[in-house]
């Protein structure tokens, strides 16, 4: 059974791969990952499919970045964050589902709060407030309307328009009037600013596109928007709202120009890592428990350091060093903390901190695949797990996905397995092999999980398991390979693994899940990256200067979503 | 709500038991007639809450052999056999699933939740406990507080798909959002509005104002999403509207210590200290009016807890662990699933710890009680365990075992929403879609 056509990428189909597979694979059927076409025609961009226009919600690290940026890294922020929606894989598609809950909004108001006193405070006002009242204790009209356009523009990400100036100015007047003094109606004015739906909530707006009648287009502040998310995961700088002012956006120039500024800003790591944060689903880590009796070097210390060696490596090679993406998966460069070391049981210098280290040629570890943070998070809290280990390598890297087992199986054959003495994951798990139910998935996921056992749940390495020796032989996609190097290198090779980043790190950027009139762009995006040797800021590149990321579709009619408020009309369905 | 008088409320109950439980729980009608309110069931607030623990029962342990009121207390359910009489027991109720696909751990517990069983997590409308809360939960600090004691960091409480309302999973920041800043206690004398709160609520006045325009320029699934915005800053409003009158007293009332900082995670022992502590601050929530509406998942689902040193959880023990032939189950799973019948009577205990008027605060609270799956081994949907405790102010009847013989569980979902006053004829669909209560529990 060939999935996909010769010399045709087709990222939708692949994740759609669905229980159908697994069971075609049960009978024991190969398939082959196709390479992007090499004589492929789409070195230019194909016609955009755009899509609508959008009402994103910031993520948690983009809340912090914002507010670092508008005001100062040191800002408080006082509230706690609901946990983001993951759609699809990534939470930045989820960003345009869902809603807000009232825990939420109730907790944006804290950290509105919070960040108003400090911004507003005696010690820090001169900074913050761009003028001088004439009294502290009176109402200044003139440094009001300054302080609410300024920081309207740059909360908002627009100017205000004149009625919400107003508006703002008038709390400020009315909390003047009421505790006397001028800063505490700047304090809470800002607090109005930082709950208001404009800013939690990227509201994309078009406008009549002048270069073809009847189309629409993001308006300049919007694409500014867009660019500043996607390029440095924080809201546009001043440079970047004086180009959408300018409506320099619109031209493939003054496009150009911004983009390349902003890829040479340290911003850059900013949005890298939020990125690999979201796909890697490290959110996960919040309620991620090991068993201390079991796993008693894997402490909170540790469970935070290795999602941040993970990160650390990523950005340096992917942003700071421009490195290629599939090196991730087998380089030995890393990063390690004191804690870590232990985990690792590999000594470091510095106390407090990072140092840059190297994964020894024989501790069968290469590549961001053999760290405690993947190791680990795709465990049990008392054991490794083979399974998670290679569905979530599919998931996450491969853009598959692998279906959820069945809810009828009699696991009877696999339980007399489980409790044996001497018992190996490999020997728990052939027992599903033997039925064809569990095998067709299994055989996606354990062949790859498998070659990883020589890692426990927590990540660190043992030789045996309940004093048997490891095999640590599997296969990917029909190619046998041993142990974990065997692994990277195969990731390596595969060419699913840039593809599939193309095609993240693409709905990443706009924020929702792709159609299949976009799998064209797509093809052509993968060709780009392979064309730029793989370097992730080049392929950001292509994406912030193609027509289809700002295109804007006619609006497409959703169907309403099922809430509250449509219960309460009577279309529950 | 601007006055608290007693002429308001009695205003208030006089417009009907909406208008009259939106008001907080006052003693001076207790001082005057306490007992006759209490006995109508009508004029104390009432309160709804949903308890969930994961991974289903061992059923000859759990369903009592015989039905109606004087069954003999199966060996699992004797931690609950004190609230024997203000307990009602469904066994044999199915989520139908009329060919959806059954996802393990979701769609059995959303179906009975939602009337309607989803192949994954997506749901198609928002669970009973919103739309419970939708009636009974307007008016007080928090429309509802969603608990979770196994650390993990969900909720099955959804307004809508990819809506749902986080669960708090510390105890500490359990308390530090109900009785910290913010919080009026209730007997503290002297009161006076903070200015600063006046202000607060200005400001919000004026993210509202803006609403209209902004829903205009939407479409269809984001104006509902920005509707849903504006309702969360409506309990922000009503926080501060709270806070600018005095706070009803309080009968029983003590300011709650703040709770040491303690483990969280799945080891089954620190989940007990954990779900006991927070349902011991959320019962004085309950009790002082913070809230009426509420969420407890004990254990998820799929159920991540464990016995500590041991390298399984209760849900990889459900698959994994060989039946003991000598007493037909799994009896580690048996462990697991006696466990969380004593977590319930912890969670029931909190509650009727508390006096209110004639009874306690569990007479007040209906509360259903409930799993996901019957067997968790095969993820089956059909006979999940369910249990009404406490009558909700007299709203519903208790003390007797029902057998469900594979009726839809919606029935049971419907009964309940009536009984808070939902405006709802019928629940569900496809095979689920019933306009049958269940007798026994409503007239």
């Amino acid at each position: 059974m060939r999935l996909m056509t010769a010399g045709k990428f087709k990222p939708s189909a692949l994740r759609k791969i669905g229980l159908g597979l697994c069971l075609a694979l049960a009978g024991g059927i190969g398939w082959a990952q196709q390479a992007p076409s090499a004589d492929s025609s789409l070195t230019v961009e194909p016609k955009p499919a755009g899509g609508p226009l959008l009402m994103r919600r910031l993520t948690e690290s983009q809340y912090r970045a914002t507010i670092a940026d508008v005001f100062a890294p040191d800002v408080p922020i006082a509230g706690r964050f609901e946990r983001g929606l993951r759609e699809d894989g990534l939470i930045a598609v989820g960003t345009s589902h869902g809603s807000m809950s009232a825990f939420s909004v109730e907790q944006y108001d804290v950290s509105a709060r919070s960040v108003a006193a400090d911004v507003t405070s005696e010690k820090r006002r001169a900074r913050f407030v761009p003028c001088q009242p004439k009294s502290a204790t009176a109402f200044d009209k003139t440094c009001a309307d300054q302080f609410v356009t300024d920081y309207g523009l740059k909360l908002f990400r627009r100017p205000l328009s004149s009625q919400e100036r107003d508006r703002f100015v008038q709390v400020a007047k009315a909390g003047q009037q009421k505790l006397g003094s001028f800063y505490e109606g700047l304090e809470y004015t800002l607090i109005g600013m930082l709950d208001s739906p404009q800013f939690l909530l990227r509201l994309e707006r078009s406008e009549p596109d002048p270069a073809q009648s009847g189309a629409l287009r993001l308006d300049g502040w919007s694409k500014a928007v867009r660019l500043s998310y996607f390029l440095t995961n924080s809201t546009p700088d001043a440079e970047l709202l004086r180009a959408a002012a300018q409506g320099e956006l619109h031209t493939d120039e003054g496009l150009a120009r911004q983009v390349d500024r902003l890829l040479a800003t340290p911003q850059l790591e900013g949005a890298v890592r939020a990125f690999f944060w979201d796909m890697l689903q490290f959110d996960g880590f919040s309620d991620l428990f090991k068993d201390p009796a079991i796993y008693p070097g894997y402490t909170s210390a540790v469970a935070k350091d290795a999602q941040e060696q993970t990160l650390r490596t990523i950005v340096t090679h992917l942003a700071r060093e421009k490195g290629d993406y599939r090196d991730l998966f087998t380089t030995r460069q890393t990063w390690l903390s004191r804690p870590l070391g232990v985990l690792y049981r590999l000594p470091v210098v510095v106390r407090n901190g990072w140092e840059r280290a190297e994964y020894p040629a024989d501790s069968e570890r290469a590549g961001i695949l053999t760290d405690v943070s993947l190791l680990a998070l795709h465990s049990h809290p008392g054991r490794s797990s083979p399974t998670l280990r290679g569905k979530s390598l599919r998931e996450i890297f491969l853009c598959e996905k692998v279906p959820d087992p069945p809810a009828n199986v009699n696991f009877s054959i696999v339980q007399d397995a489980v409790f044996k003495p001497g018992s190996t994951a490999r020997l728990r798990l052939a027992e599903h092999s033997g039925n064809p139910v569990c095998a067709g998935c299994h055989k996606l996921t354990d062949p790859i999980g498998l070659t990883l056992e020589n890692f426990d749940g927590a990540g660190s390495f043992r030789a045996k398991e309940n004093g048997a020796e490891i095999d640590v032989s599997g296969s990917l996609e029909g190619k046998d390979l041993v142990g974990a190097e065997g692994l990277g290198q195969a990731m390596h090779d595969n060419p699913s693994v840039p593809s599939c980043l193309a095609e993240k790190l693409y709905r990443s950027a706009i924020g929702r899940d792709i159609s299949t009139s976009e799998e064209p762009f797509l093809e052509y995006l993968v060709g780009r990256f392979e064309s730029e040797r793989f370097r992730v800021p080049a392929l950001m590149r292509s994406i912030a200067l193609s027509r289809s990321f700002y295109f804007v579709s006619m609006p497409i009619k959703t169907a309403p979503q099922h809430t509250v408020a449509a219960a309460k009309k009577g279309e529950r369905s | 709500m601007t006055q608290l008088s007693r002429r308001t409320i009695l205003r208030g109950m006089m417009n009907g038991a909406k208008v009259g439980m939106a008001l907080p729980f006052l003693d001076i009608f207790l001082d005057v007639n306490g007992e006759a309110l209490a006995a109508t069931g009508q004029r104390l607030p009432v309160r709804f809450g949903t308890w969930i623990w994961g991974c289903g029962f061992i059923p000859e342990r759990w369903i009592p052999t015989s039905e109606g009121a004087d069954y003999t207390m199966p060996p699992d359910l004797e931690p609950l056999a004190p609230y024997r009489k203000q307990m009602a027991i469904f066994s044999g109720f199915d989520v139908k699933l009329d060919g959806v696909a059954n996802k393990p751990h979701q769609t059995g517990n959303l179906g009975l939740r939602t009337g309607i069983p989803v192949p994954g997590e997506t749901v198609h409308a928002p669970t009973f406990d919103v739309l419970i809360g939708e009636v009974i939960g307007q008016g007080t600090r928090f429309r509802s507080l969603e608990l979770s004691a196994s650390g993990i960091e969900r909720s099955y409480s959804f307004r809508g798909a990819g809506s749902p309302n986080p669960s708090e999973v510390s105890p500490v920041a359990l308390y530090q959002r109900i009785f910290g800043e913010g919080f009026q206690d209730p007997n503290a004398a002297g009161f006076k509005p903070d200015p600063r709160t006046m202000v607060r609520r200005s400001v919000l006045s004026a993210v509202t104002d803006d609403r209209q325009r902004i829903m205009k320029s939407l479409g269809a699934a984001d104006r509902q999403r920005m509707d849903e915005y504006f309702t969360a800053v409506r309990q922000l409003e009503q926080q501060l509207d709270l806070q600018l009158e005095p706070p009803a007293k309080v009968d029983n009332f003590t300011m709650p210590k703040a709770p040491d900082k303690t483990v969280i995670d799945a080891d089954v022992e620190h989940v007990m200290v954990n779900h006991k502590l927070m349902a011991g601050l959320l019962a004085q929530a309950l009790a002082c009016n913070q809230t009426r509406v509420f969420n407890m998942l004990f254990s998820d689902t799929a159920s991540n807890l464990r016995r500590s040193a041991s390298s399984d959880t209760h849900h990889t023990l459900t698959h994994e662990e060989p039946i003991n032939p000598k007493l037909g189950y799994q009896e580690q799973v048996a462990w697991f699933a006696a466990k969380s019948m004593v977590a319930c009577r912890d969670f029931v205990d909190a509650l009727a710890g508390i006096k209110e008027g004639a009874g306690t605060l569990l007479d007040n609270t209906l509360l259903v009680a409930h799993s996901d799956c019957s067997i968790a081994k095969a993820h089956a949907v059909e006979g999940i365990p369910m249990m009404v405790i406490g009558s909700g102010g007299g709203r519903v009847r208790t003390g007797y075992h029902k057998a469900g013989r594979a009726d839809a569980a919606s029935r049971i979902g419907l009964s309940v929403q009536q009984a808070m006053g939902v405006q709802v004829e019928k629940w569900g669909t496809g095979s689920m879609d019933t306009n049958r209560t269940v007798t026994e529990l409503v007239a």
